[in-house]
């Protein structure tokens, strides 16, 4: 089959973005949609060659996310994000016709169940597509599974870098990304000279913690600590007298979780107070959805640097939250992740739309150099190695919980999850 | 590791690191004073212990909203209405859970840690239906922000000092609820010799449940004192049952003061070896330090005396 896809993706048509940003895509997409796009079309004995679940009206993709166990805090917002992108597609006409349907599968937080719910997915429900994990500890548990049985699996979480695989598209950021444009902007701009770095126990801050200090190192700065916590821990005031003590020019802290609510409560009880930026705290961890936690009056003047927050001010991401909060509730928030997430199906559609077909080695060879400008961070790219050019952005957080958007990069980032000379 | 620093300095880390533990100190006491009625004076092993925690916190969660939207004038002392019903909240589930299950496992104490650890799944779950996954914000009153400088490097915060005066208030209180009241004598009747007790008139079965009620209603107050430094989440709960644990069993089970005392040693060597070390190491080595003096001394710091 060597039939040309109906549209080229990138060209994306202003058509079907303004019927996205109308809301009301169901009608009007299908007058603007070329008249290719219908399931008699594209048969399914042609798009779907290797036996994924793809009928002549349907196509079965896999959600795959913890929704029970420590992790559900966290993954909850994937979910939403990621059956709101489903539902939009729907509404447009799905994905070459036929409306996506999904199985969900809750990994529990737990790495061994992800696996097997993952190889459920692919064998037994022959999906044709997965979105899903969080952990990199997750992630690593499903990628044997997703290698060996060729499926697809679109990962929306920021994460350490030092990966790239045929089988899965990184819809978050990697290490680099992240880190280094925050950090050239908080010297730059803010002229600090000294840094005190900590977080919590585990690979991401480790290895993000190892980028930043060669960075800072590399620019001629100090680094005048670099501290570790248990996941969970709640107990701060040791390392907080410590950093009183150093005076460092910037907190860099990327504690996850829970232990985020101690930290910054504790920060404040100890008199430092962030609005004045003396010491300066830089966050690469803290979410709008973990300030719900901690408390807006207590975070108020930390800075983040991610891709994403949910004050960005432009035409699609405004459309995005009202059809989020028109889908969970008036009192939502949306973090990085909840956005990284909601890319997955849209970039997924682009793919099969661009193969002409749902088989799993056409969409990876359709992946690289797709383009999304509808998407609600502005304008993203899919790289040959498999994850996002995007840029990166410094936001403040406010006492309402929302960050105010202070810095972007001019440019789109390049993903390099194998950076040299910063292993 | 002391040569970075100047004498002054020195005096200050010394200083303000006691004061991390007494706030350390005041945490654990208050997580385990509960633990150390159920477990030590009716040997339940009560793995739900920190979902009873998480209760208190969210009472104090819905108060917290409760002011704000209804009595904001009085925002500044909804903390204490917010403690008497998490004290009142966690109480209560606990009777009914002593009623429902823990009163047909007193002779079985092995089984209880299985039914309790169930229990606390259920709670976990119950809590993420209601509340919902994600952490809940609880507003701090104003007056409980800040600090209180002593020196320039001396800085104490409000916060902890009000969960230690907290934790004295509350210790004392249990200490003459189980020593010098009545009930307390029964408690201690009950625990010595069952049948005994029985004999005697006491009503034992009333006297167990009011006593696993009052150590999850401790609980519940923990928790709500909790929110103040900590997060509220379903899972929450679990961050603590082990550093409760370890701190009932260090201090000898049955013993009030022995839960003090290693509630204090166990802060002090971890808030003392996390600024001299990292904040992992601190805690691995001080759990070494634990698990090797239970080597020696498998009752724990503080054991009552009985005779064999």
């Amino acid at each position: 089959m060597s039939r040309k896809p109906p549209f080229p993706v990138s060209a994306q048509s202003t058509a079907s973005r303004r019927a996205f940003l109308a809301g009301s895509a169901a009608l009007t997409a299908s007058l603007f949609l070329p008249k290719g796009v219908r399931a008699q079309d594209f048969p399914t004995a042609t798009v779907n060659t290797t036996g994924l679940a793809v009928t002549d009206t349907e196509v079965t993709v896999g959600i795959l996310h913890s929704v029970t166990g420590t992790m559900a805090i966290s993954e909850t917002g994937s979910v939403q994000a990621e059956k709101l992108a489903i539902s939009q597609i729907n509404e447009q006409g799905g994905v070459l016709g036929r409306q996506i349907t999904f199985i969900q599968e809750d990994g529990a937080s737990d790495w061994p169940t992800f696996a097997e719910k993952a190889r459920k997915l692919l064998v037994n429900d022959k999906v044709a597509s997965v979105m899903g994990c969080w952990t990199s500890a997750s992630r690593k548990a499903v990628l044997p599974v997703f290698e060996q049985h060729n499926g697809m699996l679109y990962y929306p979480t920021f994460y350490e870098g030092l990966e790239q695989s045929p089988n899965v598209i990184y819809t978050g950021q990697e290490a680099t990304q992240q880190i280094l444009a925050g950090l050239d902007w908080v010297t730059e701009t803010k002229g600090a000279k000294s840094f005190y770095l900590l977080g919590s126990d585990y690979i991401w801050p480790r290895t993000s913690n190892k980028i930043a200090r060669k960075h800072i190192e590399m620019k001629g700065l100090e680094v005048l600590g670099e501290e570790y916590f248990p996941l969970g821990h709640t107990q701060f005031n040791s390392v907080i007298n410590k950093i009183k003590l150093r005076k460092p020019d910037v907190i860099y802290a990327i504690v996850v979780g829970g232990s985020n609510v101690s930290f910054y409560k504790q920060l404040q009880a100890a008199g430092i107070d962030l609005t004045q930026e003396a010491p300066l705290l830089l966050t690469i961890s803290v979410t709008e959805d973990e300030i719900l936690g901690i408390g807006g009056e207590s975070i108020e003047g930390a800075y983040a640097c991610m891709k994403y927050f949910q004050s960005l001010d432009n035409p699609n991401n405004m459309a995005f939250v009202e059809a989020f909060k028109e889908m969970w509730g008036d009192d939502i928030v949306i973090g990085d992740v909840t956005q990284a997430a909601y890319l997955g199906p849209w970039l997924w559609k682009a793919a099969v739309e661009r193969a002409g077909s749902f088989d799993i080695d056409r969409i990876r060879e359709a992946s690289p150099g797709i383009e999304m400008d509808t998407a609600p961070e502005g304008f993203v790219k899919v790289h040959d190695n498999h994850h996002l050019w995007s840029k990166t952005r410094v936001g403040r957080a406010m006492a309402d919980g929302q960050y105010e958007v202070v810095f972007e990069t001019a440019e789109l980032v390049e993903p390099d999850p194998f950076p040299e000379g910063y292993q | 590791m002391f040569a970075d620093y100047s004498w002054g300095e020195l005096g200050s880390i010394f200083a303000m690191q006691g004061f991390a533990g007494l706030i350390l100190f005041s945490v654990f006491v208050l997580m385990a004073l509960g633990l150390a009625i159920i477990f030590g004076q009716m040997g339940v092993i009560n793995m739900a212990h920190g979902e009873f925690m998480i209760l208190g916190a969210y009472v104090t969660y819905l108060m917290s909203g409760l002011f704000q939207t209804w009595l904001p004038g009085l925002f500044g002392i909804y903390f204490f209405v917010a403690m008497a019903l998490a004290f009142v909240a966690a109480g209560a589930l606990g009777m009914v859970v002593e009623w429902l299950l823990i009163r047909r496992l007193y002779h079985r104490p092995l089984d209880t840690l299985l039914a309790t650890w169930g229990l606390s799944l259920i709670l976990q779950q119950l809590y993420r239906s209601i509340f919902g996954a994600r952490e809940v914000g609880v507003s701090v009153p104003q007056w409980m922000m800040g600090s209180l400088p002593l020196t320039d490097m001396i800085e104490l915060p409000i916060n902890g000092i009000f969960v230690m005066v907290l934790t004295l208030v509350i210790a004392g209180g249990v200490y003459v609820m189980l020593y010098r009241s009545q009930w307390g004598l029964q408690v201690r009747a009950v625990m010595a010799n069952r049948s005994m007790a029985d004999a005697t008139g006491i009503n034992t079965g009333w006297t167990d449940r009011l006593t696993f009620g009052i150590g999850c209603g401790v609980a519940g107050v923990a928790g709500a004192a909790f929110t103040m430094i900590g997060s509220t989440s379903p899972t929450a709960g679990q961050l603590y049952i082990v550093d409760t644990f370890l701190v009932v069993v260090f201090g000898g089970a049955a013993s009030l003061l022995g839960t003090i005392a290693s509630a204090f040693a166990i802060s002090q060597t971890q808030s003392f070896l996390e600024f001299f070390l990292s904040g992992s190491m601190a805690k691995v080595l001080t759990l070494l330090a634990v698990v090797g003096i239970l080597m020696l001394r498998p009752q724990g710091l503080f054991s009552p005396k009985i005779r064999k």
